[in-house]
């Protein structure tokens, strides 16, 4: 589904991600840990196409194709989402009208009928009641004045509502309650299946208690330093990143 | 400069030509008038960018030719190219002008109110013309640049609405100005007038349009009389063709306790200029003057404001947003005076531009001059782009660039747009503002 191969990435000409390599398989979900400042969010915009990142080197592929040649809509459309660290507030643009904007958009792409209003509401309300959200909160601007959890909240509701094919999910469970988790985490198993493919980014392994990974991966300074089964995401949490930061020096 | 000279001769000449057959000929304070008009617009000629007012707005391209008094016509509008500029769901008095001259024909009136009159100017200046005396033959008929002298010369037509005391006209008053594309540049000099006596209150509605383009001047000024507990709301779409020019000077006075709400959305012309000089004569006056503006390709825009505060505890609220992009070139400048003595006014201006090019240009200017110490006033002035983030944002989510553009853009107005007190016109704006972002840009 995802491949990335020798992946260097650099942010105003200094390297960020320092050739990565990552598969991530239909139907698998892979967690990606790692120390704060390690390039993990870098990764996630790259892969979403934000600009101001520069590929230097290495490639992406996603289901067979360059993803790097793709606007990020084509990318979204094409059944890549990612759920933000920091979701953007956007004062003036009722969150409901967003989400219609963005499932009609991808749907379009699919050769599906855009949603109208009605069946469009039907399916909002459903897939909020599943995520314990508040119809409310659609109404208000988008993201202004959310709390974090929220945020974290309306971000995993998008991606139900866009049921996409490869989710890269940025830090979802920071910020959120034990019981926001397990919401969250049961939204984010929702979506797991043989045709989609989920990569977490998350510190905790808290969350894969809920979400159980195929893989880990320790990235450490822009390079993934360590893959494991999810017994690693429990050395992780049990030792900090310090014996990998060592390796990484030793290497 | 003499080239500039030339032109105000011409003018003059035109005025010599025309002035025998303009309606209200042989008034004697209206003929007077006229020429006392003709002579102090010789004396001013067109404003040039030398002059502090006129500092961002150049007005060569208008003044290159000159341009003949619109006739009146009867080209073969409809009332199909009226209906789609009034507002749904919105019954209005409505007055249609072609090419700058009162259409009975196409106009809908409707049953007024008692006490309350709506009539052309060139009716009013034929039937009633001691009406209009009182309030045109003063000097202040003529303050102003040059091109409201050239108006109080030339004007030939336009609205007169006159409410009695505590007169409530429910429905507005739609004032729709169509031009139709002539084969030589016409001017349409526009004078309108309202008279609000003490405790009435009206809405009205002007809207600016050219169903088939054209080059061609529309040079209106507007008198406002809100007296005493009296209360106009006014609303104002400019949709001139964009090849065309567009003046306009509206005036409003204020007095003790009485409120002037003004709302201005400009979406054409090649070049225009909105000015609303207020005067707060009367103690408690409240004013409220916002609008949006909105440019592309080579357009000029400019929004220029005067709020005068001459009596204690009055209030000003002032909230412009212009989009600009292409080489549009916009402008706001916005003056506010507390006089001496004006203690306890609160004034609050703002103004926010968003460029959604490399080549679009804002120029605002707040001008705050306050004589009196026991006052509220602030303002701000903003000009910025697009936010790179919230773009990135929803292109993540799969909407193109141009409509993730456009959802921005309409957030953008939509703060000023919702201040709009009446649901149809908000949605009528709304649906104008939707039309002018999906028109492609050239
Ligand atoms: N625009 C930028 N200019 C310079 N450095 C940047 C820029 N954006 C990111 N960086 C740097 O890149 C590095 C990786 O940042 P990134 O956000 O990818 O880290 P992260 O692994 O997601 O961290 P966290 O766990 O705190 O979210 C950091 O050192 C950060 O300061
Ligand atoms: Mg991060």
């Amino acid at each position: 589904m995802l491949e990335i191969r020798n992946l260097h990435v650099a942010v105003d000409g200094k390297e960020i991600l320092k050739g990565i390599d990552l598969a991530v398989g239909r139907g698998e979900v892979h967690a990606l840990m790692g120390p704060n400042g390690s390039g993990k969010s870098t990764l996630a915009y790259v892969l979403a196409g934000r600009e101001g990142y520069e590929v230097t080197k290495g490639e992406v592929l996603y289901q067979g194709r360059n993803l790097l040649d793709l606007a990020p809509e084509e990318r979204a459309r094409e059944g890549v989402f990612l759920g933000f660290q920091y979701p953007v507030e956007i004062p003036g643009v009722a969150a409901m009208n967003f989400l219609k904007a963005a499932v009609n958009a991808v749907r379009k792409h699919r050769g599906e009928d855009e949603l109208d209003a009605i069946d469009f509401l039907k399916l909002v309300r459903d897939k909020a009641k599943a995520l314990k959200m508040d119809g409310e909160l659609l109404k208000r601007p988008l993201n202004v004045g959310f709390s974090g959890g929220e945020k974290k909240r309306n971000e995993i509701l998008q991606m139900a509502m866009i049921d996409p094919r490869l989710a890269v999910l940025d830090e979802t469970d920071s910020g959120l309650d034990i019981d926001a988790l397990k919401i969250v985490a049961a939204g984010v198993n929702a979506l797991r299946g043989p045709e989609r493919a989920i990569l977490l980014i998350t510190h905790y392994q808290r969350l894969l208690n809920y979400i159980v990974p195929d893989r880990v991966h320790v990235l450490v300074d822009g390079r993934i330093v360590k893959s494991g089964g999810k017994k690693l995401a429990l050395e992780v949490d049990d030792q900090g990143y310090e014996p990998f930061t060592a390796g990484e020096k030793a290497a | 400069m003499g080239k500039d000279k030339s032109i105000a001769a011409s003018y003059a000449r035109q005025f010599a030509e025309v002035e025998g057959a303009l309606p209200g000929r042989g008034l004697a304070w209206l003929d007077a008038l006229r020429a006392n008009a003709i002579e102090r617009f010789a004396e001013l000629d067109f404003p040039t960018p030398k002059l502090e007012s006129w500092k961002f707005t150049n007005l060569r391209p208008l003044t290159r030719e000159v341009f003949a008094p619109s006739p009146a016509t009867r080209n073969g509008l409809g009332k199909g190219d009226v209906a789609r500029w009034l507002a749904d769901d919105l019954p209005c008095h409505l007055m249609v002008f072609v090419d700058g001259h009162f259409r009975a024909d196409l106009s809908e009136l409707g049953a007024l109110p008692r006490g309350a009159r709506v009539a052309s100017l060139a009716e009013t200046l034929a039937g009633d013309p001691a009406r209009l005396e009182a309030h045109l033959a003063g000097n202040d008929a003529i303050e102003g640049d040059a091109p409201v002298a050239l108006n109080t010369a030339l004007m030939a037509d336009g609205a007169v609405i006159a409410l009695d005391r505590g007169v409530a006209l429910e429905k507005p008053v739609h004032l729709l100005y169509l031009a139709t594309a002539a084969t030589k540049p016409v001017a349409m000099h526009l004078r309108n007038l309202v008279v609000a006596e003490p405790g009435s209150s009206a809405t009205l509605i002007e809207t600016y349009a050219a169903p088939r383009g054209g080059r061609y001047w529309t040079n209106a000024v507007t008198d406002i009389v809100v007296a005493r507990d009296a209360q106009i709301r006014h609303f104002k779409l400019q949709n001139e063709s964009v090849d065309a020019f567009h003046l306009a000077a509206t005036r409003a006075r204020l007095a003790k306790g009485s409120g002037y709400d003004s709302f201005y959305a400009s979406f054409g012309a090649r070049l225009s200029r909105n000015e609303i000089a207020t005067r707060l004569d009367g103690e408690g006056a409240d004013c409220r003057l916002s609008g949006v503006y909105l440019a592309r390709g080579r357009q000029h825009v400019d929004n220029t404001t005067v709020i005068d505060h001459r009596e204690p505890g009055s209030v000003s609220k002032e909230h412009y947003k212009g989009v600009l992009d292409g080489d549009a070139h916009g402008v706001f400048q916005g003056k506010i005076i507390v006089r001496p003595g004006a203690q306890k006014t609160d004034a609050h201006q703002l103004n926010k531009n968003l460029l959604l090019s490399k080549t679009a240009q804002a120029d605002t200017k707040p001008e705050l001059e306050i004589h009196a110490d026991d006052v509220k006033c602030s303002h701000g002035a903003a000009v910025g782009e697009l936010d790179a983030e919230a773009l990135f944002y929803l292109r993540s989510r799969g909407l193109d660039p141009a409509h993730a553009q456009r959802m921005l853009v309409e957030a953008f107005i939509g703060e000023v747009i919702d201040g709009i007190g009446t649901p149809a016109l908000r949605s009528h704006l709304g649906r104008l503002v939707a039309a002018w972002l999906s028109e492609a840009e050239d």
